[in-house]
């Protein structure tokens, strides 16, 4: 399993376009993938399940990876989160 | 046999077609036991499947017809429809309870919908509604019944709808909507005035127009008469197709003045211009021979989407706008939202007097970082014409104050960053609230203009809530109270050098504009269809008669009696 850890930095936090991107670009994978912020983990495939953390400006969130492909969904997930400037 | 219901004529002209239902289809679910646990999960995937292309296929058709912003709400559809989480679950209860599919879905989606409505966040109660969107479309698929898909329309329809949402009517293609009616609303409700701006005939408020007419009756839309005729007799059809041409021909008649200028017979001119929502509204401007633009309500911009638009899409529309007008006065009002007019992604409580409370341009001067973004789009667009911006709602001298100067630093902070912004910008307000009618000879020493807007004002006025039809009554625009505010403001305009207009429902209305004529008003601001009309009656006028005119009225003591000696003084 491979995890990364990121502050979000977009003022609206992860909400609507970003979380739809999120889980778009996570759904071309096999692996598991997971999404944690404070006390909760959520499929990150699932839109329901991402935008129910509410993440907002400044949350550190944690996104992990399990199965065939974990290292490259990690590295397209990190991907999408800089280019769309959500978090770094 | 043909049937008549009667409502309010919202919007001018004649509409035959086919009625399209824009309404809920039955979707009553019952519980069943159900053996064959494989063929039943099949079923539900193929009803995923069926789903997801129809989705598809609206995602893409609200893409090309109306815009990248609009069709995003279909993506995040298309997201919960592979939700797994949601998807899962419901094969996982079909199998190990061994229930049917619309149960199954039913029961799995109705708890993730609880579970969004109970957050303590308005823009995850939305989502609330993307899940029960989804979960309709799956069920109606279930149990092989149709819901209506507006943006898919491709013949010419009539809409029939309990009431029409900005929503709804983002997803309409004009090419197609030829009228609509509703069941509830009135004269200045949202759906009332998106049919003028699509010069499309409507009637509201006709209370019983979902329950009398189905899916593919041949409708009438007289919207002169505020009349709805559902499966009319062939001598009907016949009479109205005549009034169709007689209409087109008296459009024709007055389409002859598109390029001449507005003056009376006795040579006093007045400035017609239009409203507009969008820079696609500018089509109709140039056709019904706008002067300019009067009230470009700029919140259509921020409407049904799902995050604000940015500086960069804003610049654009105002740009658009400014170089369409071609150097003729663009009116811009600043973001007039809350009240009835909500963001899902502006997290508003609920207010017991939306329309006495948090809107406009008090919200705008509290949340200072959208009230900013306008701004810089807006100066930045100056450039390209002929620019006044008007603040919504002012109610007093500080608020304006506020809004001039939050506007002065954003122009310089421009400046300094290299930024070309246009000199003597004309900045006004919004007359709406009787405050401020009262104090205009104040006002009018620190604004460049005024601009009244009648359908608050007179909702104010009379402390009568435009959207409740049993205080209707009260919505009455020649009351001598209206009329006197009027002309407080016009006065107090001239007597400081400024000019005076009014942008709400009462500028274009055929008894309004002879009062206003006569008391002076210089801009009159309407939908682009009631231009020509207006520019034929006023041509029809003498300044001097009017004057006389509304001294008399003034005078008068009710709306009716006001009403009366106009009709009469025109004969």
């Amino acid at each position: 399993m491979v995890e990364k850890t990121f502050t979000v930095t977009a003022e609206t936090g992860i909400h609507a376009r970003p979380a739809t991107l999120l889980v778009q670009a996570a759904g071309k994978f096999d692996s598991d993938i997971n999404l944690a912020y404070k006390e909760k983990k959520v499929n990150l495939k699932s839109i329901m399940g991402v935008m129910s953390l509410g993440i907002g400006k400044d949350a550190v969130i944690t996104i992990s990876a399990e199965g065939s492909d974990e290292n490259d969904a990690l590295n397209t997930l990190a991907d999408t989160l800089n280019r769309e400037g959500l978090a770094e | 046999m043909s049937t008549l219901i009667s409502g309010i004529a919202a919007s001018n002209g004649i509409a035959i077609a086919k009625a399209y239902r824009l309404t809920e289809p039955d979707l009553t679910i019952e519980k069943r036991s159900i053996e064959d646990v494989q063929a039943e999960i099949s079923r539900f995937k193929e009803a995923i499947q069926k789903s997801t292309v129809e989705l598809e296929v609206i995602r893409d058709k609200a893409e090309k017809d109306l815009g990248a912003d609009k069709a995003a709400i279909f993506d995040a559809h298309l997201l919960v429809l592979a939700d797994p989480e949601l998807i899962n679950p419901i094969s996982d209860k079909i199998q190990s309870e061994k229930v049917n599919a619309e149960f199954s879905l039913n029961e799995t989606a109705s708890m993730f919908i609880t579970m969004f409505e109970q957050m303590d966040n308005e823009y995850m109660k939305e989502r609330a509604a993307d899940i029960r969107d989804v979960t309709k479309r799956v069920l109606s698929h279930l149990l092989g019944v149709h819901i209506p898909n507006p943006s898919l329309i491709a013949e010419e329809v009539i809409i029939v709808a309990e009431d029409l949402t900005p929503s709804d009517t983002a997803q309409l293609n004009p090419v197609y909507v030829k009228g609509f009616t509703t069941d509830i609303g009135g004269r200045t409700s949202h759906s009332a005035i998106m049919a003028r701006s699509l010069e499309i005939p409507a009637i509201v408020g006709a209370k019983t127009v979902t329950s009398s007419i189905e899916n593919g009756d041949l409708v009438i839309i007289d919207g002169l008469k505020g009349e709805v005729h559902i499966n009319p007799t062939p001598e009907l059809v016949k009479r109205y197709e005549e009034q169709q041409v007689a209409y087109a021909n008296q459009k024709a008649e007055w389409a002859k003045l598109v390029h001449e200028k507005t003056v009376t017979k006795d040579g006093h001119h007045v400035e017609l211009a239009a409203n507009i929502g969008t820079p696609k509204d500018l089509e109709g401007v140039h056709q019904n021979g706008g002067e300019g633009i009067g009230l470009y309500r700029t919140e259509f911009l921020y409407m049904g989407r799902n995050d604000f638009p940015s500086e960069e899409e804003q610049f654009e529309a105002y740009k658009a706008v400014l170089e369409g007008m071609a150097g003729k006065p663009v009116v811009v009002r600043t973001l007039d939202i809350g009240g009835d007019k909500e963001l899902p992604y502006l997290q508003l409580p609920k207010e017991m007097n939306p329309f006495l409370g948090y809107r406009a341009i008090r919200l705008c001067l509290n949340e200072q970082q959208i009230f900013r973004t306008q701004l810089r789009a807006l100066l930045r667009a100056s450039v390209y014409g002929d620019l006044k911006i008007m603040f919504p709602m002012i109610a007093t001298l500080a608020e304006f104050r506020e809004a001039k100067a939050v506007m002065a630093e954003v122009r310089q902070e421009l400046l300094d960053g290299g930024v070309q912004v246009a000199e003597n910008i004309q900045v006004g307000i919004m007359v709406e609230i009787p405050s401020t009618a009262v104090m205009a000879d104040v006002f009018a020493k620190e604004v460049d203009f005024f601009s009244i807007g009648t359908n608050d004002l007179i909702q104010y006025t009379m402390a009568a809530d435009r959207m409740n039809e049993r205080v209707s009554y009260l919505y009455q625009p020649y009351n001598p109270a209206i009329l006197r505010l009027v002309k407080m403001v016009i006065d107090a305009a001239h007597k400081e050098g400024k000019w005076a207009g009014m942008c709400g429902e009462m500028a274009g209305d055929e008894v309004a504009i002879p009062i206003l004529i006569g008391l002076g008003l210089d801009e009159f601001s309407m939908s682009a269809t009631s231009i020509l009309k207006a520019r034929s009656l006023i041509s029809q006028l003498s300044l001097e008669d009017m004057k006389k005119l509304s001294q008399d009225v003034l005078e008068l003591d009710t709306n009716d009696n006001v009403k009366e000696a106009v009709i009469n003084a025109l004969k």
